[in-house]
Order: C-alpha cells, then structure tokens, then sequence
C-alpha cells in the first residue's frame, strides 16, 4: 500500500465532463420564449443532483421545492403553494451548510421575484403563456433577418451570385457584413448543440469573395416621388437602396466627400478594406440613388426646405462626434478623440507615430481599433487603459486578443483622473488610479480605489475612446424631438406629429452596429414606401435548395485565419483571410437547416418578402 | 423527372415530389397522423418516416423531396421498429378509450396502431384533461389529441380565424385557444372544418341526439324534421351506401323509421328563401345600395358569426332573410302549427344539417303572438343522423323511397344546389332573372358561377339580366371570404352580389359532413346536387308551388310584414 496515490480519471468521469460541456453549449443555444418556471425547475434538479447531501435543507428541502414547482406546473398549485416556496427557499439559503445548497435555493429565490407574473399566470390559467421564439435561431437573432439557412444553402451548392442576391433582399451589404458584422445570429446557432455554432459571418465573406460582380435588381416602376436621405452611412444608404428598388427617386445628401459614414471613416481599412466597402456602395448606386457629396444639413442647407422640396425625407445622420472624459487638461494639444483620429486615418491625413508613446483610454471596439492603427502608424508603445478588467472589456473578445498580438500594452484597473499638461499647452502623459474589483452588480462587476497613490503614464498622445455623440442641435432646432442627443423617432421610423419625416440608425438608437442600422433601414424603408401611399414588397426570385440528408456528424468549425503579426502591423492591408472554398463548402454543410428541420417548418420559418 | 427506387420498384416523378408522393404513384402506402397535404407539411408525429440508403436518421416521406438515385425503404426493419415504436409514445398520452368514441371506426389512430398490431403499450400512460364547456357547439377532448397541429393550421391557412395555437413549452406543449381565452370568445366561425380533419377523436360536435330521442319519446310532442340538400349527397358514405343508392327519399323512411312525426326537406324553405332573398336584393340594387359594398347572402352561419366577429362593420350590408333552416323552423311553428291544429309550444323542431354553425344558429329567438322560443330547437349533423340509424339498428339497405310530408312538400332543383358553393347565387340569379324580366331564364344559364373547393380566391361573373347587369362573386371558404372582403375594402374590386360559404367547396363539404380523413369530398358530393338539380321538375324557386300557396294563404308577398317578422332578422340582434 502507498501512502499517497495519483488521481486518474475513471471512464466515467471523463463522459461526465464531457455532458458538463455539451450542457454548457445547450444552454447558450435555448430559445427565447421558453417558460422560465419549467426552466428553472430543470435547472432545480440539476442543482439537486449535485448535492453531497449531508444537510437537510439542501438534500430534503431542494427536493420539496421541486415538487412544489411540479405542481404549479401541473396546474395544481395556489397562492399558498408559492408562499411555502419561498419561505422553503429562504430557509435553504440561509441554513444550507455549503454553495450547493444555498445558491441553488439562490436561484430559486430569485426566479419567485422575477417570475413573480409567471407564476401566478400558471396559477390562475392552469398553464403559462410562454410561446416558442427564435424558430430559425439565426434568422430571428439577425436584426436584418438574413435567409441564413437559405444563403448558406446556395453556399454549399457553390451559387455564390445568387447567395448574396438573397442576402440582398434583407442587407444590401453583404461584403461589408462578411467583414465586419458582430454576427449576433451566431450565438445561438443550434449547430452548437451538436459542437460548435456555423461561422455564418466567413461563409458571408466566402460569398461576397467568390461572387464577383452581382448587378441590383430590377427597379419596380417609377413613382415619381422623391425622397431625400441625411447621412450616407450604412443606414441611410440601405434605405435608399430599397426606397429606390421600390420605385422612388432617392438623393443622399452626405456631407464628407465619400460614401459610407463609420464604414469608411471609422473602421480601419485593415479590418474592412476600403475597396470591398465600394464593391457594395457601387451596385446601391447602380440602381439609380443620387448623391450630394460634401453638403451639410444644418449648414449648407436646412431640414424645412428638404422637407419642401422632397416627399418625404430621412435622418441617418449616425453618432459621429465625440464624447469628453470630463477631466482636466482634455483641451490639451496631443488629445484626440477617437472618432477625430479615426476619421483623419480615412481621409488619408498623413500622421506619423514613429517613435511615439500612445494612450487609448476605453475599453470597446472602438478603442481596439484605435490601438491597432496607432501601432500601423508606427507607435513605439501603445497602451489601452481602462477601469475595469479585461474581461469587462466589452470590445469583441477577437479585437482584444487582436490588440494584444500586435503588441498592445493592458492597462487594466486604471481610471483616468487629470491630463498633465506642459507649460506650451501640450499634453505629458495622464494619471490613473489604481483601482480594485468590488461586488457584482446587475451582473457586472464594480471597481472602486484601492486607496494607493495616483500613477503617472507618460505619452505623446491621447486618444478618447469613451463612446460616441450625436450632432443633432440642427434637427432639435428644426422640431425634431431628440432626448440626450437622440432623435426620438416612433417605433416605425417617424414621427406621431410630422409627417413625412423619419430617422433611424446610430442617430436614432444611440451607437449600434451596422446590421442594426441595416435592420432601422428595411424598417424606414417600408413605411416610407406606405407613408407615400404604395404597398410594394422586396423580394428575390432565387429558389433555396432543398436540405441534404447528410448525417450530421461532429465537425469542427471553420475559423478564419490571420495574417502574420510581425508584417500586418506595417499596412493595412486586411488582416483576416477568407476560408477556402473548400472550407466554406465544408463549414456550409455544417448548417442544421432549421428553416426545414424542427419549428420552422411549421411556425416562424422562411419570409420570403418584407 | 426525377429517377428513384422506392421498396425496390423503380419510380419516376415530377420533379418537387415528396417521397410520401412518390411512393404513392408506385402505389406504396405510407402513413401518417398529422400530415394535410399543403396545409400540414410538418412532420410532427413521425409516423411517415422512411430509410435513405446511406443516411443514419430517418425522415419524413411528408416533407421532404426526392432526388435522383435515391434508394428508399419504407417498411425496413429500422423504419418498422420506429414506426410503431412512435405510435407507442403517441398512445402513452392518449386516453385510447375507443368503445365510447365518436371516431371508432373511422379513426386514424386507431387503425393505425391495428396495422402495427399493438396490443399493448410499454410506457407508463398519462392524459393531459382540460376543462371543456360541454354546451358549446364544438367540443374538444384534450385526453385524445395527439398534437398533429392540424386543427391549427386549417384554421389558420384554410379559414383564416386562428382560434387554436400552440401552448406552452417543453413538455408541456399542446394545443389550446390563441390568446389564451376560452372558446366562446374565441371568434370561432363554428365551420367545424378542424373537425373534419382531425384525424382522431379530439374534436366532435355537441351530440345532440339524446335530446332528439327524448323529444321523440315524450307523448306530447309532435317532432317534425327538416333535411337539408347537402346531407343527401354524404350521409350514405358512412352507411356504406353507394351515391346511387344514398337517396333523399331513404333519409325520408329512415327519419319515419326512427319516430319523427313530419319530416320535411329543406329545398322547400331553400326556395322560400330565394324569394325573399332575392326580391330583397332587387330592391337594394334598384335603389343603389349595392353602389359601395355588395349585399351579402345570409344562409351560411359560419359565414355570418365570421362576418359579425371580424367585420361588424359588414353586418348592415347582409341580407336580413334567415337560413334557410331557421325560416322553416319559423313556418313549422307558425303556418304549419296552425294547419295541423297543435300549439307551436307543443312541436319540436330538429333539422338535419352538413354543419356544426347551425348548431349555434339555432338560439336565434322567435316571437310569435304568445309563443316565445326558437325557431329550431334541435339542430344534428349528418353524423348524428347516421349514429341516429345506427342506434335504431335500421340496416341501410332495407331502407326504401319515400316521400316528404304534405304541405311544403315541393321543392326546386335550384333549392337543391343551395348545398354547393355558387348554388345559392345560381339559384337566386334563376329567380332574380324572372323578378326583373318577368320571364324564365334556361335553367343552367347562369352554371358560370359553379365554383369549386379547388376555386383559388373567389369567382366571379358579370351577369346581364335584361337590361342591367349585376356583378357577382362567389367564394367558399373563410380565408377567401377575408381576401375577398379586403380587395372589396381597398377598392380593387366592385361586386354587387356576394354569395359566401364558409366551408370549402360549401354545405357539401360542411363541418358536419362524414370525415374521411386525408380525402376532400365536397367536389364530388356537389357533382351529386347539381345532377338531382337538372334532373329535376321544377328548377326555379319561384315555381314551388307550395311556396307559391305558402305566400297566397299566408305571407301574401316577399318582404311583406309578416315574413319580416318571421323570416327575416337584424344580425346585430343575436348573439354569437
Ligand atoms: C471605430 C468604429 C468601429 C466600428 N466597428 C464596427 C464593427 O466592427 N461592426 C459593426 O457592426 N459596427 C461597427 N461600428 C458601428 C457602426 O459603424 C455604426 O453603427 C454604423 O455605421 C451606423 O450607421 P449609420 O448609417 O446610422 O451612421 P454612420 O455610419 O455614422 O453614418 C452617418 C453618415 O451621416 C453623415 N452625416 C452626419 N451628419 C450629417 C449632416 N448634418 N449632413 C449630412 N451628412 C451628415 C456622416 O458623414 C455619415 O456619413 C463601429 C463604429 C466605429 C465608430
Ligand atoms: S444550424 Fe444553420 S439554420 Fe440553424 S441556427 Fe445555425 S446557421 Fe442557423
Ligand atoms: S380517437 Fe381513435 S384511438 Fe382514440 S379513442 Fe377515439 S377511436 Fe380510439
Ligand atoms: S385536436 Fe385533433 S387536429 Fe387538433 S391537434 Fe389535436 S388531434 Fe390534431
Ligand atoms: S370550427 Fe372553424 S372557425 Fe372554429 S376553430 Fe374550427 S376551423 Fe376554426
Ligand atoms: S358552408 Fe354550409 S356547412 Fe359550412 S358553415 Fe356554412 S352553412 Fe354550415
């Protein structure tokens, strides 16, 4: 007999892990809509299992909970059923020896507050009023609803042109969406079930790269009416797009010298290349939008004699200036925002940081972007300080370790308190102080001083990524309802009291993304379109394949590939690679077809016209 | 075409043929629970499951396609052992009580699970129970639904009234009414089309026939019975009566048979509606009421309950004649009551009807002199008939011809079609020609309005009777009736006159027809009334002669006072 013995993990074990994994991938494919008591009693019994039980309340009294939620469920439960359910959980959580015991009857606790309606609903109506959501998991999470299934479909048949004409019907920018988009209808892909959810987004760029040249389509006979858009950024160009698909002439009013808003003005070239980005702003011209370059409403020309001249009129304006940190020192020379900075880098204004020291104070994309260019602009030492932790961060995970692998410095748990400033007026460097986590709230974690002195970081330049605002006084002056900023349109794009004008986009949600302002755009579209006494619909005549019977079995997902660090730092030149076609046709005969399999063939499926 | 082998038989299809189809042109039969063919392509019950060669899931020959070089099997091992193992799970949440059933017999589920020979299931059972308002017309019995969805989207695609939806999640999902309310407030049309497809017992209508037996055992009641056109033309099929067989005059000795005292038919108060109906759409188009909106036909409840629930705003534009059933009734218990000497309170009003709407109509009230009731005080459905034979142990086939009592004996070709979409417009248009030119029109000019079940949208026609000509339209089936009325709402379209059916294919293919599941019958049973209209000796209403003595000896004209008072109503004035 040995006196000590190495742990190897039984068979058992390692199957156990594995479920542990494959539970943690189920969980984040749920659907919205599920009934959360059903849920939580699940959940219950999970926790119930993993009790040593030892104690009472944790082995006994978790599983009366269980039989009491059973019962509400049943619709044999009263008022009195929930009463003894609380003061059952409470007494868990408070006499329960270890966190197995207590955080389960934690959740429970909490559930009885949240879902306070929920239960009674079950109560009095015998059942809850939960419904499916989310039948075609990336189509509904999509703010544009993309025909994923349906593109990735055409995909896998190699019909790249008439992959992205059906991405079309929904997001006039494809190429741009398969380089940038935040690709949210990947986070419950049900694929994720089965391993791990289909890179929808590299399957949009394979399109997009493989596609070639692809004409709009046709416009439904002229109207006559004309209509003019403010900003010709994503939002305002996807509107015109459609308005001008439908039949209306569209005249985009832009005050910069180029198409594209944020697209071309904020996000580096290196992660959107600038001729990709004109691949789709070409074929929205093609269909016959009309552009003012370089004239600025509020400025150049008003809002009220737009509204004169045109039958209806659109603000997509976006959020293109900067918000301050409210520090002193800020009007320092050597302190720039990061939308001034970014801006400048678009319009090809020479800046040389070799040999320079670079802060970035911010912790979101915008940030990440503005690290990265200043390391392409030759900065000896970039460094991003932040508040938070990293993992507060709430920059895409990607753009950080992006960051990171070119070089960036982390300064994290570092909040800005005074620019230093030298006696020309030029900026020194910034002092932080030190900063420690503190209790979570809301579920995000909290930091407070940690009482150590002040820290100076020295750097020649400053840049402020704290968020974005937007330029609305013009519009406020004209009538426009705006609240901190934002332009308050209505639900459906416009305004209860004037009518034919709407808004939509960054300048109407606050800073989004681009498929958000995409989604804003269908939305003003169609009641622009009905505000001027039309009904017309957009939709594409390409015929989905019909899904394959392949047998599903575990293949890993695709990820794109990058350029080396040590030459992308010196261009910016795209960083991402595209898959291969190979790839893609593989990565695309991952897709499940839930469009054909599970709910969305009965409810909720395929809209083949907005 | 498409190149495949199905159970080793080479077969070759259409291109976007399912395999469920294709198998059946190879003359293979696969079957299913849930499957409607268009209407419910979702695969739900699992039961129609085949192998592909190669593939380790099975799927669904319902919905989906085939392709070339397929190699199917659809009754392997695999697919056999799966097969009945689903049906199974099905029956561990179904309260498979056949004996007292209305659908034993004619049950999908339960043929199906003798096919597989299962006489016993393995997992442990449990019924779902719902409370039910057992009065209402429609009832539904949550132990027996196996969640085919079917009800749902026939509601939904076919009629366009969404009463059902899903409900619930997980485990716990089943089908209940949408928005959570009860059936009463549920707008629901009473077309009784989720009825007829479902596959098992689930749905039913209120059987009424306990109380038809009671009012025929009771000795101070005379019982007088109504039959309406489109039961003559299905209630053989459950019989095992051949069309040629299943005649008019054997209902008749059946109905005597069984204890009804009078038995009449309904084409009689067909025509006596076309006189009013008709004078009273003359009237409205004369005085340029049918300018805007058209006048609407009033026969089919399930057309007016929709009409009231969705459009209130429509209901002035109906016409205000009663049904057909619900002005006979008022005749029994008035003209008819007194000429046989019995008090109205004393007789007892049934009809027999393809329809579970009319169920509904009939608390329609009637005040007459001192009598304070219904026009109608039981309402069955050709399937009631039929348990009705059956309960009274009658064999079908001894059955013989017999003829409707005295009185209001006569009816008219053009009163018979009434059971057919387009028949009501046909026969009205016969009589309208004769009201306005003064002259009998060929009986089968106006045949351009026959529609079908098979009719997409509605039909119409621009009929030139004399010198003026009214713009008709036809439409069966509520979801069609909706489109019809918002082309009719946005202007796109003008009509003067609108016949609408609230089942497909009309009374013939009513709600309380014979089911045969995953068959629709109204064409052919329409074909059975249009060919007992041309072989007919009258074919125009305002030829009954009956009727014709009927106005002489007491309504004097259409539209006078009285039949106002008993044979037209105000819509708005009862309740759904
Ligand atoms: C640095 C940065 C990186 C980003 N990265 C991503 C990303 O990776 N993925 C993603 O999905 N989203 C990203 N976004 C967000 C995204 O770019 C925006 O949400 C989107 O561009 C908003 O579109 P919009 O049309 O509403 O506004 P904008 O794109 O801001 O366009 C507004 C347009 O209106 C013009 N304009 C403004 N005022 C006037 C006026 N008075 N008269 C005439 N023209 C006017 C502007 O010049 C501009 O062209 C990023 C944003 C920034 C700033
Ligand atoms: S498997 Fe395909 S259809 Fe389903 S969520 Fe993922 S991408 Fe969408
Ligand atoms: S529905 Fe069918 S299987 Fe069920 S009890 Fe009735 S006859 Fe039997
Ligand atoms: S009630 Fe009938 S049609 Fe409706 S889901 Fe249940 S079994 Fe199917
Ligand atoms: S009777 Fe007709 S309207 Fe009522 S639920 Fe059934 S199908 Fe729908
Ligand atoms: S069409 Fe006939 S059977 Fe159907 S609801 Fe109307 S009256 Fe009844």
């Amino acid at each position: 007999m040995s006196r000590l013995e190495m742990s190897v993990p039984n068979n058992a074990q390692v199957v156990l892990e594995r479920l542990y994994r494959d539970l943690e991938h189920r969980i984040e494919s749920s659907t919205s809509g599920l009934c959360p008591i059903d849920m939580s009693k699940a959940f219950l019994e999970l926790c119930h299992a993993q009790s040593c039980g030892k104690c009472v309340p944790c082995r006994v009294g978790l599983g009366q909970l269980k039989y009491m939620i059973r019962d509400i469920l049943d619709g044999k439960g009263s008022l009195d059923t929930l009463a003894l359910m609380e003061k059952t959980a409470l007494n868990i959580i408070e006499t329960a020896d270890c966190a197995i015991g207590y955080e389960a009857a934690n959740i429970i606790h909490r559930g009885l507050i949240a879902f306070r309606q929920d239960y009674e609903e079950h109560i009095k109506q015998g059942g809850c009023t939960c419904q499916y959501e989310q039948a075609v998991p990336c189509v509904s999470l999509c703010p544009a609803g993309v025909d994923i299934p349906g593109y990735i479909a055409l995909v896998h048949e190699g019909r790249y042109q008439d992959a992205i004409r059906l991405i079309r019907k929904d997001n006039p920018f494809p190429t741009t969406c398969g380089f940038i988009c935040e690709h949210p209808c990947e986070a419950r892909c049900r694929r994720n079930m089965v391993d791990a959810s289909v890179n929808i987004r590299g399957l949009k760029r394979m399109a997009a790269d493989l596609a070639g040249e692809v004409l709009p389509p046709p416009c439904s006979e002229s109207t006559g009416k004309r209509i003019a858009i403010v900003g010709g950024g994503p939002s305002g160009l996807s509107a015109a797009y459609y308005l001008q698909l439908m039949g209306h002439q569209v005249v985009v009013y832009e005050m910069l010298p180029k198409l594209g808003g944020m697209l071309r003005y904020g996000i580096p070239n290196y992660r959107l290349p600038k001729n990709r980005l004109d691949d789709d702003i070409n074929v929205i011209l093609a269909t016959g939008v009309k552009v003012q370059y370089g004239v600025r409403i509020g400025k150049d020309v008003t809002i009220q004699s737009l509204r004169e001249e045109y039958d209806a009129v659109l603000i997509t304006i976006g959020a293109s200036s900067d918000k301050k940190l409210g520090i002193s020192g800020e009007e320092a020379e050597g302190v720039v925002s990061a939308v001034k900075f970014l801006r400048d880098v678009g319009e090809d204004v020479e800046l040389d940081f070799t040999g320079q020291e670079v802060a970035v104070i911010g912790g979101g994309n915008v940030s990440m972007d503005a690290v990265r260019t200043a390391i392409r602009l030759g900065a000896k030492k970039v460094s991003i300080v932040y508040r938070r932790r990293v993992t507060d961060m709430t920059a895409l995970k990607d753009e950080i370790e992006g960051a990171i692998a070119e070089g960036v410095e982390v300064q994290t748990l570092k909040a800005p308190k005074k620019i230093e400033v030298d006696e020309k007026g030029h900026l020194k460097g910034i002092w932080v102080t030190p900063q420690m986590v503190s209790k979570v709230e809301n579920l995000r974690t909290t930091v407070r001083p940690t009482g150590d002195e002040d820290v100076f970081i020295p750097c020649n330049t400053l840049i402020v990524a704290i968020g974005q605002d937007i330029e609305s006084e013009h519009f406020a002056e004209a009538g426009v309802p705006v609240k901190s900023g934002r332009i308050q349109a209505e639900k459906y794009g416009g305004f209860d009291y004037i009518p034919g004008v709407f808004a939509g986009g960054d300048c109407a949600t606050g800073p989004a993304s681009v498929v958000k302002a995409i989604a804003a755009a269908k939305v003003v579209a169609a009641n622009i379109d009905e505000y001027l006494g039309y009904n017309h619909s957009i939709s594409c005549d390409v015929k989905v394949p019909e899904n394959d019977f392949s047998n599903r079995t575990r293949l890993g997902r695709v990820s794109m590939t990058e350029r080396e660090v040590g030459t992308r730092i010196h261009d910016f030149d795209g960083v991402e690679n595209g898959m291969t076609e190979e790839e893609g046709k593989q990565e695309a005969s991952r897709c499940l077809r839930c469009d054909h399999f599970g709910y969305g063939v009965f409810k909720g499926g395929r809209e083949s016209l907005w | 075409m498409v190149n495949l082998e199905i159970d080793n038989i080479k077969v070759s299809v259409p291109e976007e043929s399912t395999i469920i189809e294709a198998a059946e042109s190879a003359g293979i039969l696969i079957p299913s629970l849930c499957y409607l063919k268009e209407i419910n392509e979702i695969g739900a019950c699992r039961v129609c499951v085949v192998e592909i060669e190669g593939k380790d899931k099975l799927v669904t020959s319902c919905n989906n396609k085939v392709a070339n070089g397929m190699v199917i099997y659809t009754n392997s091992p695999k697919v056999r052992k799966h097969r009945k193992t689903i049906v199974e799970m099905i029956l561990s949440q179904h309260d498979s009580n056949c004996v007292t059933c209305v659908r034993c017999g004619n049950c999908s589920l339960q043929k199906l699970a003798n096919e597989l020979n299962i006489i016993n299931v393995p997992y442990e059972q449990e019924f779902e129970r719902r409370p039910w308002n057992k009065k209402f017309p429609l009832i539904r019995d949550s132990s027996k639904c196996i969640k085919c969805m079917r009800c749902i989207q026939v509601c939904d695609k076919v009629q366009s009234v969404k009463v059902w939806d899903v409900v619930g999640t997980g485990s716990r999902v089943s089908v209940g009414i949408s928005g959570n309310c009860k059936i009463e407030q549920a707008d629901c049309a009473l077309c009784g089309q989720c009825v007829t497809h479902c596959p098992v017992g689930a749905l039913r209508e209120r059987d009424d026939t306990e109380k038809v037996w009671n009012a025929i055992d009771a000795k101070d009641k005379v019982v007088v019975v109504q039959v309406a056109p489109a039961v003559r033309a299905a209630w053989g099929e459950e019989l095992g009566l051949s069309r040629e067989e299943a005649t008019m005059g054997k209902i008749v000795d059946a109905l005597r048979r069984i204890g009804f005292n009078y038995v009449f038919d309904t084409v009689f108060s067909a025509d006596l509606t076309i006189m009013e109906e008709g004078t009273e759409f003359v009237g409205r188009f004369k005085n340029n009421k049918t300018k805007k909106m058209p006048m609407f036909t009033s026969c089919c409840p399930g057309w007016i309950r929709f009409c009231k629930a969705k459009f209130p705003h429509l209901v002035p534009q109906l016409s205000t004649a009663k049904s057909p059933q619900q002005m006979f009734g008022a005749v029994m218990k008035t003209y008819f009551a007194n000429k046989i000497g019995v008090k109205p309170e004393n007789i007892c009003t049934v009809s027999i009807m393809p329809c579970i709407a009319k169920k509904g109509e009939s608390n329609m009230e009637l005040y007459f002199e001192e009598y304070a009731g219904h026009d109608v005080d039981l309402v069955l459905t050709t399937r009631e008939l039929n348990r009705m034979i059956k309960t009274a142990h009658i064999d079908p086939n001894t059955l013989k011809d017999a003829e409707c009592d005295e009185l209001m004996k006569d009816g008219s070709g053009a009163g018979v079609i009434f059971g057919a979409t387009g028949g009501v417009m046909e026969a009205a248009l016969r009589s309208v020609y004769f009201l306005i030119t003064k002259k009998n029109p060929e009986p089968d000019a106006f045949r351009i309005v026959r529609s079908s079940r098979e009719t997409k949208g509605w039909l119409s026609a621009e009929i030139d009777i004399g010198v003026i000509t009214v713009k008709a339209a036809v439409v069966n089936g509520l979801g069609n009736a909706r489109k019809l009325i918002e082309a009719l709402e946005k202007g796109e379209v003008h009509y003067d006159f609108v016949e609408v059916m609230a089942c497909p294919g009309g009374c013939v293919g009513g709600g309380g027809q014979p089911i045969h599941d995953g068959e629709e019958l109204a064409a052919l049973r329409g074909k059975t009334l249009y060919c007992l209209d041309s072989n007919a000796p009258i074919r125009f209403s305002h030829e009954n002669q009956d009727v014709g003595r009927l106005y002489k000896e007491y309504f004097e004209a259409p539209l006078s006072k009285k039949s106002h008072l008993l044979l037209h109503t105000n819509h708005n004035n009862w309740d759904m």
